[in-house]
This record gives C-alpha cells, structure tokens and sequence, in this order.
C-alpha cells in the first residue's frame, strides 16, 4: 500500500504514512485515500510521514500544498515529518515549510498517545 | 542545444507519454548516470530533474492525447550529462511566463507550478525551445562532481 492512515481520537491527530515514490504518477493515489480520511475524521492536525518515501518530485510539493489548504479550510495544520535528504531538498526548495513544519522526528513523540 | 563536443556515451530513447513511464524515464537517467560513480545526491537531483521535463510532457504537452517522447542523454568530456526532452506536442507560447515559479495552467490537477524552477535548480544550463503547435525540447546540462575523469570509467 503507497498510503496508511492511523486515526488517533483523542489528539484528533491523522497520521497518513506515505511510500514508494512521489510523482504524477502515484500523487492521485495517494490524495485520494488522505482527503477521505480528513474528511470521515475531521482531524485537528494531519501529520504526513514521509520516512519511506523514496523519490519525490513538484507533484509531492502539489500533494502537500493541497492537505494544507484542506486541512485550514478545517481549521486544522499539518506536519510533514522524516522525509529523507533528497525529499527534504525539495520541500524547502518549494518554500514548504512557510506553510506547514518539517519535522525530522520519530512518529511515536509526535503523537503522543497514539499505538500503532 | 548543438555541440561539436566528443561524445563519450550516448543513448536516446523514445516512449509513450504515459504516466508510468515517469518512471521509467528516471529509472533509464539514473542507470546511465550511475555508470559513473557520481553522488547520491547528484543521482537524485538529476533524476527529479529528469522527472519534471518529462511530466511536463504528459500534463501539458500532450494534455489531451498519447504522444512519443524522446530522451537523448550524452555524456561529454569532463564528466558533463547532456540531456534533452523533446515532445510534438503542444508547445510553449511564453516561455518566460512558463518558466516562472509557481506559475502553472493546470492548477486544479495540483501541479505546484515548480518544475522548470526545480529543473533550474538542480542543471548548470536548462534552455527551453518550443514552437506553438509542433513541440517543445529542454535541455539540460550539467557537470558531474565524480572525481574520476569521464576516460577513467573505462578501467
């Protein structure tokens, strides 16, 4: 699976675990199934792990800029967390952190309560 | 781009302007790059370089149908990659406005409007030549840091 989504209830966090590589390709994918969850759950904070992702190109920058622009409209954030060098490359390439933070950190401090 | 340079490699292949093949195409850029022992990084830059001419292509060029897409990578002397992406598609009619950041005319896809910005990035040259209704090529160069000389790889 290119996406898994954990839903943590009581931080109203959605984790969505994103892989394999990022490109116009693959970004549809991987939209479809994160917006469904945003949508069902209403989450407060959507935290997109970038860890196993192993390529991304300006269709990942797409795919960010979109959640964020969901996730305000709902009055939410995003974090974008442990994207490899060469992801991470691209992201402050594209101005991405002026929208969301970008975390080099492991998933289990980020959201708290949450078992995975 | 015309060069009278020598050519030390040279490989030029020819797809459908279909989504899968964005793949392919890095796949291909890389397998010859990695030939000479560049970094990891370079390997990565030039691969989403590579991956943004080539969707460039399949988004815009031939929005509404398949077209051929041909990829020619040359390696010259001192290590510099040559590569060139070149559609019958569409074409450009304002290169200027096309190349500016954050500028896209298929907003509602999701595309950020960053590719010919990240293509600039991560080449030393990018030149753009189109022509309204016949097609589009970019060119990109750039000087590989690998620290043997492009003669070396043969032993």
């Amino acid at each position: 699976m290119p996406v898994t989504t954990f839903y943590d209830a009581e931080t109203r966090t959605l984790l969505a675990e994103l892989s394999g590589d990022i490109d116009h390709c693959t970004a549809k994918g991987l939209r479809m199934p994160v917006d469904e969850e945003i949508m069902r759950r209403l989450p407060l904070r959507l935290i997109l792990d970038f860890g196993d992702v192993s390529f991304m190109d300006s269709s990942g920058i797409g795919l960010i800029i979109g959640r964020c622009k969901l996730m305000t409209d709902l009055g939410g954030t995003v974090i974008a967390v442990n994207p490899q060098p060469e992801v991470r490359k691209i992201m402050e390439l594209a101005g991405v952190q002026r929208l969301c933070s970008i975390v080099r950190s492991e998933r289990r401090s980020l959201i708290g309560g949450l078992t995975i | 781009m015309k060069t009278k340079e020598k050519i030390l490699n040279r490989v030029i292949l020819r797809f459908p302007s279909l989504s899968e093949n964005e793949r392919f195409a890095r796949l291909a850029v890389s397998g010859f790059v990695s030939a000479l022992d560049p970094a990891v990084d370079e390997i990565s830059e030039i691969k989403t370089a590579v991956s943004e001419a080539v969707t460039n292509c399949i988004v815009h060029a031939y929005r509404d149908r398949v077209g051929e897409i041909k990829m020619e990578v040359r390696l010259l002397e001192g290590c510099r990659l040559y590569i060139s992406i070149t559609d019958r598609g569409c074409g450009i009619s304002d290169i200027g406005k096309a190349r500016e950041p954050l500028f896209t005319t298929a907003p509602d896809e999701e595309r950020a409007g960053l590719g010919f910005a990240i293509m600039e990035s991560f080449t030393d040259t990018l030149r753009v030549r189109s022509s309204p209704g016949r097609g589009t090529t970019v060119t990109m160069l750039r000087t590989l840091r690998t620290k043997r000389t492009a003669h070396d790889t043969r032993s």
